[in-house]
């Protein structure tokens, strides 16, 4: 009777545990690697990688299908960051995607706009204000410089401007001598 | 009465350089040609300009509104004109430029009328709306907005409020300066705010090296005879003054990671502010003036009452700077910062312009290695290992700094000061907190436009039903509508019978100009900030005016 309570009892105790333990292996390989992937890229969402944005392209790269160097935005450190959760093998931006640029934003020559909404369509992030045949504007705290309003802009009056640095967004300097060789070993220690 | 002082670890005791600014009375400096006022002086929001370039203003006037109320005002500090509003280098490490208004004084120096302000009858909180409304800011150099911090809080009272006279770091008089001359004012001051904060007790305390304040002070604490007011000398040794360090050693407090002096019934105020507070309450005077010592490589070191706003070239050629000066540095030595550019403006952080020259200020021996000595760690007043922070700031591992409260460091540089490698520890930790900082803005960026990208996803989805669902009706309504479409004039034969689908053509086709116009009109107006809708605002107006410089040859699609 005891022994057979006993075995009732660690069959039930095994099977728990391997419940458990499926419940938690499966929640590591659902969404939350997407998560985690997305958390990383810059959300630009400027469809440089090959996918309509950043939460695609993280879905492809959990999934295999993408590799992980195609966010020209995202730049090195955002490679070696994918490299780093990924455990996977840091390698150089794929150049046929793009190369990596000081962050801009958009700037609407405002005299020349006509009004025709079409940049408005093409901004992924809604950073473009304005209505039909009047002018538009950028709100540049939104823009992500994703150039998407550039192309279809019939009147060509979409600018690309680089951020300057302001006071709030000064950085100090790294105290000492940049050392031309450091930075290839120096990324790697902090991207851990 | 407190008998019983306590002690911070750490610390050291640099020489401290004071007597030279303190042998000559506080001056009054003369207005310079042109005031650059920054509309951003203290923590918090950026004001917003109430005038326009031409507009004539009084001193005492408003210039710039609160943005908030985490913010505060800014004052013209003379009557004059405005000459223009446009970014000006600030004093700042940077030497980067910032949004200011420019005054050129007319000379009569008219005040405004003041708005008279019963503080004794007036409810706190509209107390405190009055000090935002004066500009009234931290002037120990923190320039935190002080209606922010004379709250008591959940609790509605505070155990005690300490007034910060220590002024610890070399060179920097001008608190002390301030306590010979104005004592009964300072305590005055005091007392309005222990009056805010339900405060139990005032702890006005300076370093025993300043015995002419204490003096002073105390005389007027005894005129005053309130005895909740104490007066408390406490050694010399810096940095006394830190809010935490000051703390500590009145109370014995220990403010742990993570937490505030409030936490523990303690506020903390710097002997200027408290000054600001009674000028601004009894007197209606908005902070425009505040005292700046010059000291250093000059002939004449000495305290100037400035207005804010006043080039440094002005106060250094009151003070005359030396011709062998090798770099300028607004706050004291141990703690003060690089000023690039001489022409930037007093501001209301301003407490000391210090000039430095080889003779006075050694050239910085070569870095070292680290030898892991710990002499960094016994000199810390936050008792922190400020060789484990240089470590990861320097390997730009700033989680791990982090980790070891890289910022609860408040950059004091005793480590530097006893370190034997000669290494400017203080630069790695403000480099790390600037990266810090600029990546987690970077990823609030982002996660705004994740949110912004996923919920203009889902409406361009929702259009797609709405639109799929329009077609179905119209697709539903078009097989009813052929056969009176069909034979032309069958239209009038049956008119009863083409009635109905008729109307669910117009429907349709008026649904869909709905749905163009919905389409085509910008739908992310709304939900925006104030800044966001002044932006805008301000690109209409461009635009109106564009429109009318090119008359009517201005494109009108
Ligand atoms: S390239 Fe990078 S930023 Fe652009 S959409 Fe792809 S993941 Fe996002
Ligand atoms: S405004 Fe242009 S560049 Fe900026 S986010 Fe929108 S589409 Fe991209
Ligand atoms: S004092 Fe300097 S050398 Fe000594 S442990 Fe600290 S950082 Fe290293
Ligand atoms: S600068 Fe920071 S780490 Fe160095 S002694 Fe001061 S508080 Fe400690």
């Amino acid at each position: 009777m005891i022994t057979a309570l006993l075995v009732m009892a660690g069959l039930a105790l095994v099977l728990g545990a391997t419940l458990g333990a499926a419940s938690v292996l499966f929640k590591t390989q659902g969404d939350p690697l997407v998560d985690k992937i997305d958390a990383i890229l810059p959300q630009t969402q400027c469809g440089q990688c090959g996918y309509p944005g950043c939460k695609p392209y993280a879905t492809a790269i959990a999934g295999g299908d993408a590799d992980i160097n195609q966010c020209p935005p995202g730049g090195d450190e955002g490679v070696r960051k994918l490299a780093d959760l990924l455990g996977r093998e840091y390698k150089p931006l794929n150049a046929e995607h793009g190369v990596e640029k000081p962050k801009s934003v958009a700037v609407i020559d405002e005299a020349t706009c006509i009004g025709c909404t079409l940049c408005i369509q093409a901004c992924p992030v809604d950073a473009i204000v304005g209505a039909a045949k009047q002018m538009h504007t950028i709100v540049g705290d939104l823009c992500t410089g994703c150039e998407l309003c550039v192309p279809p802009c019939p009147a060509d009056c979409i600018d690309m401007v680089p951020v300057t640095e302001t006071v709030e967004s000064w950085k100090w300097r790294y105290p000492v001598f940049e050392l031309k060789v450091q930075p290839a070993t120096l990324p790697a220690k902090e991207a851990a | 009465m407190l008998n019983k002082l306590f002690s911070f670890n750490g610390g050291v005791k640099p020489d401290p350089n004071k007597s030279a600014s303190t042998r000559e009375p506080i001056a009054r400096l003369a207005l310079p040609p042109q005031l650059v006022i920054p509309l951003h002086q203290h923590i918090g929001g950026t004001p917003r300009p109430l005038v326009t370039v031409g507009s004539t203003v009084l001193g005492g006037q408003r210039i710039g509104a609160p943005d908030g109320n985490v913010s505060s005002a800014v004052h013209a500090p003379t009557s004059g004109r405005v000459v223009a509003i446009e970014p000006r280098p600030m004093p700042h490490a940077s030497g980067l430029s910032s949004p200011a208004v420019v005054i050129e004084p007319d000379g009569l120096d008219t005040a405004i009328e003041r708005e008279p302000f019963d503080w004794h009858a007036a409810a706190p909180g509209e107390i405190r709306d009055f000090l935002r409304d004066a500009g009234v800011v931290g002037l120990g150099g923190a320039v935190f907005p002080s209606h922010l911090k004379l709250n008591p809080g959940k609790s509605g009272h505070t155990d005690t409020l300490v007034i910060n006279g220590a002024e610890c770091e070399p060179f920097i008089t001008c608190d002390d300066m301030l306590m010979r001359t104005e004592p009964e004012n300072i305590l005055r001051g005091a007392l309005i705010m222990q009056r805010m904060l339900a405060a139990k007790q005032v702890l006005v305390a300076l370093e025993d090296n300043k015995p002419e304040a204490a003096t002073a002070l105390k005389a007027a604490a005894r005129a005053l005879g309130n005895a909740s007011l104490e007066v408390v000398v406490v050694p010399t040794r810096y940095p006394a003054g830190g809010a935490k360090q000051l703390i500590r050693v009145l109370t014995g407090i220990e403010v742990p990671h993570g937490s505030r002096s409030t936490d523990f019934g303690v506020q903390c105020f710097n002997v200027a502010t408290a000054l600001a507070v009674w000028r601004a309450l009894e007197h209606g005077e908005a902070l425009t003036r505040r005292i700046v010592t010059v000291a250093g490589n000059v002939e004449r070191p000495r305290n100037f009452d400035v207005a804010i706003g006043t080039p440094i070239s002005h106060l250094f050629a009151a003070a005359g700077l030396k011709p062998d000066t090798d770099k300028l540095i607004m706050g004291g030595p141990m703690m003060g910062i690089p000023l690039p550019n001489i022409d930037a403006p007093v501001v209301k952080a301003t407490n000391c312009l210090l000039a430095s020259s080889p003779t006075l200020f050694a050239p910085p021996e070569p870095e070292l290695p680290c030898i892991r000595c710990g002499e960094c760690a016994r000199a810390c007043p936050a008792d922190l290992q400020p060789f484990e922070l240089y470590w990861h700031s320097r390997a730009r591992n700033f989680g791990r700094a982090q980790e070891y409260k890289l910022f609860d460091c408040i950059e004091c540089g005793c480590c530097a000061y006893v370190c034997p490698s000669h290494i400017p520890l203080v630069d790695y930790y403000r480099y790390a907190k600037s990266e810090i900082w600029a990546r987690e803005r970077d990823k609030d960026a982002a996660d705004s436009a994740r949110e912004r990208f996923e919920f203009r996803n889902w409406r361009a989805d929702r259009e797609k039903e709405e639109k799929a669902a329009k077609l179905a009706a119209r697709n539903a309504a078009k097989p009813a509508v052929k056969p009176a479409d069909g034979p032309a004039p069958a239209a009038d034969v049956a008119p009863a019978a083409a009635e109905d689908p008729k109307k669910a053509l117009i429907e349709a086709a008026m649904a869909r100009a709905r749905a163009q116009k919905e389409a085509v009109a910008a739908k992310n107006t709304d939900a925006l900030t104030p800044a966001q809708k002044a932006q805008i605002d301000a690109a209409e107006e461009r635009r109106k005016r564009a429109s009318e410089l090119s008359g009517s040859d201005a494109p009108t699609e």
